[in-house]
């Protein structure tokens, strides 16, 4: 058993921004646990650009905002093993890892950033019924496949849910000779950017097909069709609208899901909404000394906030193993009206510091005014003409709005309409 | 008349751009002074960046993706591909690499985007 | 030496196999997929059943209720995981209590133990999940379940250790009588000669035998769709709940797997075809809102795959089990429900047929104990230090979800009648079998296969020729 002061758990964009600032917040004894055989997460297969944008006034792709923080890490000196599985944590921040070299380790961690990052919702989660033929990838996979290992999955694709991944491969697989047949979105919109559907689908003329959805694969060891319908209002397949899709491949783009096994072991207790931890202003969850930040929180629209999550997450943890935890009561933020979520979930009232609340609407919302509205008084408005669910939203309070929130009995978020 | 969509907010307002006359575009659709922009950078000299992955040897990793220092016309995407076709990398490769020089003539070189160690 | 060839590599193939190899005799068996449990015995209820759903008097309930009692030293001898978790056959409707009456009687005659009927309360009591709507059920403790692809597995094994040979993708044709032998006749044009062939073709056994026997048999597939919900959702039973029975089969179940997940289905319909593997809409919906009915509580978030089995549905309506009128085919034909529970007793008894037949002796060099893959994810904290120490492949964790690392993988692919692709390797190692359902492990597993056959990773198949995964090489 060896003791360490903080264990950041995954080595992508939250648990390098996170080990960064924690360093730079006086914390040296810190270790980066990876799975993988490289730091960067996600990132490295990531080839694309579009990332950096705020955090480096500069247009980066994944690998090179990834280097950044890498970079970072390695200059401070920061330990870290790749390659390193977390088996277990519990709750008393006892830490179970094991790799090729070292074995299994067991670790006692001061404190525990979860910076492990979320996954891609599969094909079995969403019933789409057919056969069980080789061909169908989450994009996420075919992404791996493809910039990390060389190999292509296939050359004739349907790819169904217009997330960004989805988006993404559609131009990817285009660039490497696939022709991309349709994009099949069951929501009459798409949580993709605006920027994605025009430069991976249009410049391309890739058909996007709005309040569709697969019903059906068709295939013996390889899938040779797939069969589209429209879906009605309750997002239910119309009957008589089939269409056959010939193609050898399907690639699922349907939503990602923070990845919380290792939380649940700890005691960490859940959001429904986000599926990531309930957390304060501090990033801790409710199991003491537990942080966690980035996708294994909610899932972030751009690594970006990311990285200023994780940043401030790290500082935190950083500040409680140095004794300097906040005490006190709590004022819970609550969402509502047409808010989905509000992270963090809780604010100390003794906490420190202006106050971040990242959010997402749950529909596409036109002309509205999002509202923080304390004990009935409206501490914070900002006129919208647009909300999407894609989009994360950021309020960033004042100092007096934050001491209105932290003194209220009672926090909301939510939209208004505007007025006309 | 070209009809397209703004990317320069989520109102991904719908754009009709009149390029009848290269000199004096019309944008209509816009909400904002950006999509008017957007619109006429579109029609004009529209440019991507173009980034994809390439082989390579003796590295740490199998694949160095790389992209195009700066944007490309639109129109050339497909030529600026065709040149990393075959194209094999020896490791080590630092970020900002030239991996293929003067992309079919437009002057911006295809740079790696990734550090590679060798093996 | 005498020669026997088994057709077909399902459980009731394998055991046979295995079986036979405690004798002094050649055995090969012939296989149309690449790997054994590719049929009717990888996707199944998993249930081992007590015995009092068949008819008195047939062989479904004899080698029914003697299959059950065997499980307990078998599954210790060939190491796959098995449970005898108890199973309840739910009445929702007092005017239909008499069916329990019916089962609770039969189940007593097929000398089924400690069978009783409960109320609905009992049952609420050791499962608070199910229906408020239960009256009342039939109470089986000597009720089971068991992986029935890792029983296969596990018999294939063992029998390939004592000698049995396995050939893969090897699809017979037609049997021909040769003398007092008989002659396979492969589609790639391949004659095997045997003293005996036995007839294990599952869904095709009737078309097996069809070629040679003057008796005709006819097998209907009979499909049945599945939902599999993530282990989160095990809490909602541990027992294996039935709905009183209808014509058409044992109706859905909610049955929990050895591996702590739950499984719902199957669905039940005869269809033309026997390689569709296919799961419905309409099929899905079936068995979601009809286990729905035993579990309310049931939701569709819990879902992580659905998959679809086939019954080899003989007209005959009972077990075909012997040989054939003037041939050296043994028949095994119509296996289906309860199969999988039969087969330990089946093959006991057709081994000692056809060495009665051949005048075999024992094979003293017989070895019937198969060690499977040290499980990783069961291991103690010990444990797992220890085999790290010794084999650091064990030290790389591949599949999340299942916690499989890359020692097992390679274990899999290495063993005896080994893993060849992600499905075999899945079935081996429960890699990919989780919640993310191989989303991340897939490529690493590719690898891992590539590497270890000494293959392409374009050769890399999910389940089989005509099943590659990547179409070639990014150039």
């Amino acid at each position: 058993m060896s003791v360490k002061n903080l264990i950041i758990i995954g080595g992508g964009p939250a648990g390098l921004a996170a080990a960064k600032s924690a360093y730079d917040e006086g914390e040296r004894d810190i270790l980066i646990l990876e799975r993988e055989d490289r730091l960067g997460g996600i990132l490295n297969q990531c080839i694309h650009n579009g990332f950096g944008l705020h955090t480096f006034k500069e247009e980066l792709t994944g690998p090179e905002y990834a280097a950044r923080y890498i970079d970072e890490v390695l200059k401070r000196g920061i330990e870290y093993k790749t390659g390193t599985t977390v088996l277990s944590i519990d709750k008393n921040r006892r830490v179970t890892c094991v790799n090729e070299e070292d074995g299994l380790q067991v670790y006692e961690a001061g404190a525990i950033i979860l910076a492990c990052g979320c996954r891609e919702r599969p094909r079995g989660a969403i019933n789409i019924a057919g056969c069980r033929a080789a061909g169908i990838f989450s994009a996420g996979t075919a992404q791996k496949l493809i910039n990390i290992d060389g190999y292509m999955p296939g050359k004739e694709v349907v790819i169904l849910g217009s997330g960004d991944i989805g988006l993404i491969m559609a131009r990817r697989m285009t660039f490497q000779g696939a022709k991309v047949k349709a994009v099949v979105e069951l929501m009459p919109y798409s949580s993709g950017l605006n920027r994605n559907i025009v430069q991976c689908l249009n410049d391309f003329d890739i058909p996007l097909m709005f309040s569709h959805t697969v019903v059906e694969i068709k295939g013996r060891g390889r899938v040779s069709s797939v069969v589209i319908a429209a879906v009605d209002e309750k997002l239910n397949p119309i009957k008589g609208t089939e269409r056959e899709i010939k193609c050898d491949t399907l690639l699922l783009s349907v939503g990602l899901l923070p990845e919380n096994e290792l939380s649940k072991m700890a005691d960490v207790n859940l959001s429904p909404v986000t599926g990531g931890a309930i957390v304060d202003d501090d990033m801790m969850t409710e199991t003491d000394g537990i942080f966690a930040c980035g996708n294994v929180l909610h899932v972030h629209d751009l690594v970006d906030f990311v990285s200023e999550e994780s940043e401030w997450a790290g500082a935190r943890a950083a500040a409680y193993i140095a004794g300097k935890k906040t005490t006190g009561d709590k004022v819970a933020v609550e969402a509502k009206d047409g808010v989905r979520y509000v992270v963090p979930q809780y604010v100390n009232r003794n906490g420190d510091g202006p106050l971040k609340l990242k959010m997402r609407v749950g529909n596409v919302f036109k002309n509205v005014r999002l509202c923080v509205v304390c004990d009935g008084k409206e501490v914070y408005a900002k006129r919208k003409t647009i909300v999407t669910p894609g989009e994360m939203e950021t309020v960033t309070l004042d100092e007096k709005q934050t001491r209105a929130l932290k003194n209220c009995k009672q926090a909301v978020v939510c939209l208004k309409a505007v007025e006309k | 008349m070209k009809e397209m969509i703004c990317i320069c907010c989520p109102m991904g307002c719908r754009l009709t751009v009149d390029d009848s006359d290269l000199g004096n575009v019309k944008v209509s659709g816009n909400t904002c002074p950006r999509g008017e922009k957007y619109g006429k950078e579109e029609v004009v000299c529209p440019k991507r960046m173009v980034t994809a992955v390439v082989r390579v040897e003796g590295g740490d990793v199998a694949m160095l993706s790389v992209k195009t220092r700066e944007a490309i016309e639109k129109s050339k995407i497909f030529d600026a591909l065709a040149t990393l076709k075959g194209v094999v990398v020896k490791a080590p490769v630092k970020i900002g690499d030239a991996v293929v020089k003067n992309v079919t003539g437009t002057g911006v070189d295809f740079i790696a985007t990734k550090n590679v160690a060798t093996r | 030496m005498k020669k026997v060839l088994i057709i077909g590599a399902g459980v009731v193939g394998c055991s046979v196999a295995r079986e036979l190899s405690r004798y002094d005799v050649d055995v090969t068996v012939l296989e149309r997929e690449n790997d054994v449990a590719c049929g009717t015995s990888k996707a199944n209820s998993g249930v081992v059943h007590g015995g009092f759903d068949a008819k008195p008097g047939t062989k479904k309930a004899y080698y029914n209720v003697r299959g059950n009692a065997m499980f307990d030293k078998l599954s210790k001898e060939l190491d796959f995981p098995f449970k005898r978790n108890g199973a309840y056959v739910l009445c929702f409707d007092d005017a239909k209590r008499d069916g329990l009456k019916r089962l609770y009687d039969q189940g007593l005659e097929n000398g089924v133990k400690d069978v009783k009927i409960v109320t609905g309360e009992e049952v609420r009591k050791r499962e608070p999940y199910v229906s408020e709507e239960v009256k009342g059920a039939l109470w089986c403790p000597s009720s089971g379940i068991v992986s029935p692809y890792e029983m296969t597995i596990a018999y294939a094994e063992n029998a390939a250790k004592n000698g049995v040979k396995f050939v893969f993708e090897k699809k017979v044709a037609k049997l021909e009588k040769a003398g007092d032998k008989i002659k396979v006749v492969c589609e790639d044009g391949d004659e095997y000669n045997a003293d005996v062939v036995v007839n294990a073709a599952g869904l095709y056994s009737d078309e097996l035998n069809n070629t040679v026997s003057e008796k005709k048999y006819k097998i209907v597939p009979r499909k049945g769709e599945y939902m599999l919900l993530d282990k989160t959702a095990g809490y909602l039973t541990s027992t294996t709940l039935f709905q009183l029975p209808t014509a058409m089969g044992k109706g859905i179940l909610v049955v929990p797997s050895v591996h702590g997940n739950i499984l719902l289905g199957p669905t039940a319909a005869d269809i033309d075809h026997k390689d569709c593997k296919d799961t419905t809409y309409d099929g899905l919906a079936e068995a979601f809102d009809k286990a729905k009915i035993t579990v309310p509580s049931l939701t569709k978030k819990q879902v992580i795959t659905q998959f679809t089995g086939l019954r080899a549905h003989a007209d005959a309506g009972d077990f075909v089990i012997g040989f054939a009128e003037g041939l050296p085919l043994y028949n095994l034909v119509g296996i289906e429900s309860p199969g999988l529970t039969a087969a330990p007793a089946i093959a006991v008894d057709a081994s000692e047929e056809i060495s009665d037949y051949l005048g075999l002796k024992f094979n003293a060099k017989f070895d019937p104990v198969r060690k499977g893959i040290p499980c990783f994810a069961s291991m103690t904290e010990n444990e797992r230090a220890e085999i790290v120490k010794k084999n650091p492949l064990y030290g790389r964790i591949v599949c999340r979800c299942e916690v499989v690392t890359e020692g097992e993988i390679a274990d899999s692919i290495n063993r005896p009648v080994g893993a060849k692709d992600l499905d075999g390797v899945k079935r081996r190692t429960r890699a990919g079998m989780g919640r993310c359902q191989s989303g991340f492990c897939s490529e690493r597993v590719m690898e891992i296969i590539a590497r270890e056959r000494g293959i392409d990773m374009t050769e890399v198949t999910k389940s089989g020729k005509g099943s590659e995964i990547v179409i070639g090489r990014v150039e």
